[in-house]
């Protein structure tokens, strides 16, 4: 291996370097008994529990389970955000109609709604995607209309005189320079998923991350929900990660993301 | 990298016959006729009755103050904006009906699609023949042409400001257009890619026998390249000088800048007699 290479692969080991550090430091102050583990077990304890968890199957339902709530509510909160965000960007008339509305819709937290939600959905898998969808939409709706409208007019005008139709501006004018904020969006909407998802699930659940953590602090089991917690900052890098290495593909022109 | 746009620009010909020969039209630049041409907007009347000929192939330079109405008048020709009354056409009779790509534009800025590559940038100048099987070779020939064949792959973010205009007169000449209108093309570059710009511009000009229209702020620059120099002041073409200087034409020659003091002195007559009074 040339020394580049090796400095290459230390650079990648930089982002890892502060967290992990933290954990080291963490476990040698709980062995040393600074920490009592009844307030933070320590990082190996944590570990044995995901281990035991694991071997009995019960992480991978509630984390298989916590997940696929995420997935659904972005997929549905996320197209409806994006198709609105589209007739609104390109359609004057039709963000008069709907502007208010949502508007207004956006100022309530959408967290606020949650006692409303479990009168009419109970705890079942339709109030937490409901929640979710409530969550992702509103994002990804604010920067795709933002970048719609942010378009250089000069290049639409230029489209025109090359004889571009309406579907060809669209595709290849209009839609390619939404797309930086559009991810923009993508990114906070992520956020909020993991955000409405933690804070759904803790509240009104009867499987998934926050409900494991929630059943184990009625039997002080410290560790798994600490184990809880960090499978959610681990599931939000994961997500995050996903969404960077799209917009990284898809933005390949962008100065931003060119390595010269 | 002014000097080497140069030497390429000399070497260019046999590529702009290439991509003629793919054409399905190749023939030459179009007349163009316009008939007591108005353009308000609201109150404010731009364009007041607009007369004017201009014969197949001629180069005409059209100066004027800010605000005069030259941007106007060629927003028109191209389409960007509708007359409010009068009327012009290209061609021999009103009634001729050409091509979509029969008249191109090439604006100050490049306005390139910063995400499409090179390549893919002149091939949006086809317009509807960007789907033919020979669509890649004749941008490819063209872009060439410009002296940029070896940039094709590369983000138009990488260019240089001079590099960036030249791929979109790539653009605009992939389609052999008939009718080129500039709209002060070269503006917003330095002094020395300006020059080399306006050989290249003069060079495919003289090889493709468009008629080209270019709006420009620069007096010599007017005179340097046009066979005519219109002069529009507050919406009415106030000078028509014939430039019969014979090309290739000197930078600073004193024939240049006799006419270059005429167009000035006309431009600021107003100013003059201010001065006097």
């Amino acid at each position: 291996m040339s020394a580049e290479r090796r400095a290459g692969r230390l650079d990648g080991l930089v982002p890892w370097a502060l967290p992990l550090g933290l954990v080291v430091l963490w476990e040698i102050a709980s062995q040393a008994g600074f920490i009592s583990s009844r307030v933070l077990p320590a990082p190996s304890a944590v570990v044995a529990a995901g281990w035991r968890l694991a071997s009995i199957g019960e992480l991978w339902v509630n984390m298989g389970v916590s997940a696929l709530r995420a997935a659904i509510g972005l997929v549905i909160g996320g197209t409806f955000g994006f198709v609105l965000g589209l007739t609104n960007g390109l359609s004057r008339k039709f963000e008069r109609a709907t502007d208010t509305l949502l508007q207004m819709v956006r100022n309530v937290p959408h967290l606020a709604l949650i006692p409303l939600v479990i009168l009419w959905f109970g705890i079942d898998e339709t109030a937490k995607i409901f929640l979710v969808v409530l969550g992702v939409f509103f994002p990804i709706y604010i920067n795709t209309l933002h970048g719609i409208r942010s378009v250089d007019p000069q290049l639409i005008e230029m489209g025109r005189t090359y004889g571009m139709t309406s579907f060809e501006l669209f595709w290849r004018v209009i839609l390619p320079g939404a797309l930086p904020s559009i991810f923009v969006g993508l990114r906070y909407a992520l956020g909020f998923m993991w955000l409405t998802l933690i804070v759904a699930e803790t509240i009104a659940a009867s499987s998934g991350i926050g409900y494991m953590a929630m059943q184990a602090r009625e039997f002080l089991l410290v560790d798994v929900v600490v184990l809880s917690i960090l499978i959610y900052a681990l599931l939000g890098k994961l997500a995050d990660s996903t969404a960077r290495l799209l917009e990284r593909s898809c933005l390949a022109w962008h100065p931003a993301f060119q390595s010269k | 990298m002014t000097g080497s746009a140069l030497s390429i620009a000399r070497s260019a010909p046999d590529y702009w016959h290439q991509a003629r020969e793919g054409a399905s039209d190749p023939g030459p630049g179009l007349n163009l006729t316009i008939r007591n041409l108005t353009k308000s907007f609201g109150a404010n009347q731009v364009l007041k009755g607009l007369d004017l000929f201009v014969s197949a192939g001629q180069f005409v330079s059209i100066v004027g103050k800010s605000g005069c109405g030259k941007s106007t008048l060629l927003r028109l020709l191209v389409g960007l904006d509708q007359p409010t009354s009068g009327s012009f056409w290209f061609g021999s009779v009103p009634e001729e009906k050409h091509d979509e790509s029969a008249v191109r534009v090439m604006f100050q800025e490049p306005r390139l699609l910063p995400w499409a590559r090179v390549l893919g940038n002149v091939e949006v100048g086809l317009g509807r023949a960007r789907k033919h099987a020979d669509a890649r070779d004749r941008a490819l020939a063209t872009l060439t042409g410009v002296g940029l064949g070896d940039r094709r792959d590369e983000w138009p973010s990488v260019l240089s400001g001079g590099q960036r205009q030249r791929v979109a007169l790539a653009r605009a000449l992939v389609s052999n257009p008939r009718v080129l209108a500039f709209d002060e093309p070269l503006g917003a570059l330095d002094a020395l890619t300006r020059i080399s710009m306006q050989n290249l511009l003069e060079q495919v000009w003289r090889d493709q026998g468009f008629t080209a229209l270019m709006v420009t702020h620069d007096v010599a620059e007017a005179v340097m390249l046009g066979d005519r120099v219109l002069l529009i002041e507050e919406g009415v073409i106030t000078l028509d000088l014939r430039v019969d200087i014979p090309r290739p034409r000197r930078r600073g020659s004193p024939e240049i800048a006799a006419l270059e003091g005429r167009i000035l002195d006309a431009l600021f007559k107003d100013a003059r007699a201010g001065e006097d009074a």
